[in-house]
């Protein structure tokens, strides 16, 4: 059976206020989905209600096809803002961290790292490495450990041209192999998408700043 | 159990590299057991009757200095996440961590404990009674402590207000790892009760504790 | 660490090669030579055989005070002068003052169990080394807490120069107060009170501790200079 992620009727609510609400959208297997809006809109907390790391208010995010026994959570990968990168661990221990740890099907460390352009310094301190590349070594963490939903914000963030272009690569094949993304962006993701544009109604200039602010704050 | 194993390791990793606490932890005992006979005066036979509840005292701060780390680090560098993501149930995730710090952290505290009778002058017999009861009382405090550094992750405050709160839940382990203490240098039986309540006070939070945690993490609206 | 102060590092280098060998030989000949000195001394009328511990006691504790001398010019050398080579010493000097600072409190204890009865005293010198043991070991965490050791530099040193208050207490503890720890009995104005039998071997003794600084800082140096250069071509060598 295929696998679809379905959302339906999604309200996200925070700090009291409405962010976003009747959100629905269907993402079908080999597919991918790019949400997009202007900032503050909601497309990080929509990711993480999806992730299971924040409670949706109203509505019903379903898996179709996934395994029985896991949730949505347990079958997605999350590529956020933060590195989730230990500096005084080395390039290798972190990615095998993250191979062993959260559960799903293993892939060789090394061929991970070298698909992200880090095969050669898999011995040194995460603590060395630039921005950019801690943020290739978070996208290694998708590839150490097959996951079918990829949930990626801003993925490209950080990354330079031949970076975005190599990951576009790299989405392509996962979507390929019968995986699913949902990725927030503001820039073109590079791969085709259907496009799901949050907030739009929401958002009028009426906002009082306090609550944008609020819901500005990184999630 | 491959998954906690790596947990493991990583903790203990970083705990015993550069940066990690493990270290500071038993200078911050051995300076708390210094301070002490400046304030209450260099006279043997008082430390000594007060050496025992100057350990305990100096051992519980020192593991709840350290105990402000135990989910912050992964908190801010997003790393708590996916450990919720993770298909290993959180409390799990929350116990090996836990344990992993208590390795770290608090066994380095028991070891050193008898040199630190030493300056307190207890003999040593009595500071190896004390290092006991310590080894058998330490994981109620990293356990029970564990389940206010997942509140204070929770809330995105740490230092002061971790202190507050954990302190009176380890008020009950304190007042039995002292008596027992006690129990074993002047008491009847050696050790008797107050250190059977004190394994079952451990015994007790190594259950409460994690799932306590886990269900503190899981209430984290960001 | 900038590629360009590794000019006089380098040098420093080729000297502690050439330096170093000697350094070995004559620390050991004087410690074989200070130990059998110290083995054929006679025994304390009143102590006995345990005298023979000043042999050693009174040595370490010599060096736990000038270990942090160094650590203090060392530091100066750093602020001021910013000389590439000041907080290496520094660095390296942190860990061998602590040693010699657990000997002297170690061998301390040792000897006061026969003599005073017990282990430890809170007495004005033991808790004023202790003090300054702890001070080594908060000092080696600061150095410990951070990855790259030109940041912890300038922290360290200023820590340094501060605890050098505690030098002076140490030193003169045993006359201001009055204490169970014996007062000084070869560095005292008025020359020496100590018969030469117990004094040549203890100076011996004293010199060849010395060296053995002289001989782990210089190699503690050269190995931190190389731990830094390590660490900057992996640096290097992350960026390409």
């Amino acid at each position: 059976m295929a696998m679809r992620l379905k959302g339906r009727g999604i309200r996200c609510v925070r700090g009291g206020r409405d962010i976003f609400s009747g959100i629905d959208f269907d993402v079908a297997q080999g597919t991918a989905l790019a949400v997009t809006g202007r900032n503050g809109a909601g497309k990080t907390s929509l990711l993480r209600i999806i992730a299971g790391l924040l409670p949706a208010a109203d509505g019903t995010i379903t898996l179709d096809g996934g395994g029985d026994e896991l949730t949505i959570a347990e079958q997605a990968h999350y590529l956020g803002h933060r590195d989730a990168l230990k500096p005084s661990l080395s390039v290798i221990e972190n990615l095998l961290f993250f191979r062993d740890f959260p559960g799903g099907t293993p892939a060789d460390p090394q061929a991970s790292l070298e698909a992200v352009g880090l095969g050669a310094i898999g011995h040194l301190p995460a603590a060395y490495l630039s921005a950019g590349q801690r943020r290739r070594l978070s996208i290694a963490r998708l590839l150490v450990l097959r996951r079918p939903l990829w949930l990626l914000d801003e993925p490209t963030a950080a990354l330079d041209a031949a970076g975005q272009k190599a990951f576009a690569g790299l989405m392509r094949d996962h979507l390929a192999q019968g995986g699913l993304i949902v990725a927030a962006t503001h820039g073109p993701l590079g791969i085709d998408a259907q496009e799901l544009r949050i907030g739009d109604n929401m958002s009028d200039p009426a906002t009082p700043p306090e609550a944008g602010n609020a819901a500005d704050r990184p999630a | 159990m491959t998954a906690l194993a790596a947990l493991f390791r990583r903790d203990i990793r970083i705990a015993l590299r550069i940066g990690g606490g493990a270290l500071v932890g038993m200078l911050f005992f051995l300076t708390v057991v210094v301070l002490m006979p400046f304030a209450i005066g260099p006279d043997l036979a008082t430390l000594k009757r007060l050496g025992p509840a100057i350990l305990w005292i100096g051992a519980m701060l020192a593991s709840l200095l350290t105990l402000d780390r135990l989910f912050m680090g992964d908190s801010e560098d997003g790393s708590l996440d996916l450990l919720i993501m993770s298909r290993v149930p959180l409390e799990l995730t929350c116990a090996t961590k836990a344990l992993a710090h208590w390795l770290a952290a608090g066994v380095p505290l028991v070891v050193i404990t008898p040199a630190l009778g030493l300056l307190l002058n207890l003999d040593l017999s009595t500071s190896l009674a004390v290092a006991l009861t310590l080894l058998a009382g330490t994981p109620a405090l990293t356990f029970t402590g564990m389940i206010g550094a997942a509140l204070a992750v929770t809330l995105h405050r740490g230092g002061l207000l971790l202190a507050v709160v954990v302190i009176p839940l380890s008020i009950p382990v304190l007042i039995f790892g002292v008596a027992a203490s006690q129990a074993a240098i002047t008491g009847p039986v050696p050790f008797g009760a107050p250190f059977t309540i004190l394994c079952a006070l451990t015994l007790a939070s190594l259950v409460i504790g994690p799932f306590a945690a886990a269900a503190s993490l899981r209430q984290r609206m960001d | 660490m900038a590629l360009i102060d590794l000019a006089n590092p380098t040098r420093f280098l080729a000297l502690t090669e050439r330096v170093l060998p000697w350094c070995i030989a004559i620390t050991v000949i004087l410690l074989l030579l200070g130990l059998q000195q110290a083995y054929v001394a006679p025994d304390d009328y009143q102590q006995g055989a345990t005298v023979k511990i000043m042999f050693i006691h009174v040595p370490n504790a010599w060096l736990s005070m000038f270990v942090w001398g160094v650590m203090s010019l060392s530091a100066l050398g750093t602020l001021v002068w910013r000389h590439p080579l000041a907080d290496v010493s520094a660095q390296a000097a942190a860990p061998l003052g602590a040693a010699f600072t657990f000997l002297a409190l170690v061998t301390g204890s040792l000897w006061g169990r026969p003599m005073w009865g017990t282990y430890w005293e809170w007495d004005a010198r033991m808790t004023s080394v202790l003090i300054l043991f702890v001070m080594y070991l908060g000092l080696i965490a600061l150095w410990r807490s951070v990855e790259d050791p030109s940041r912890a530099a300038r922290a360290a040193a200023v820590l340094t120069l501060v605890g050098a208050i505690n030098l002076p207490i140490i030193k003169f503890s045993v006359d201001w107060w009055n204490t169970l720890h014996q007062p000084a009995s070869v560095l005292r104005a008025g020359g020496p009170k100590m018969d030469p039998s117990f004094l040549i071997p203890l100076l011996i003794m004293a010199v060849a501790f010395s060296f053995l600084f002289l001989t782990l800082h210089l190699a503690a140096m050269r190995n931190e200079i190389l731990r830094r250069r390590v660490r900057s071509l992996r640096m290097l060598q992350a960026r390409q």
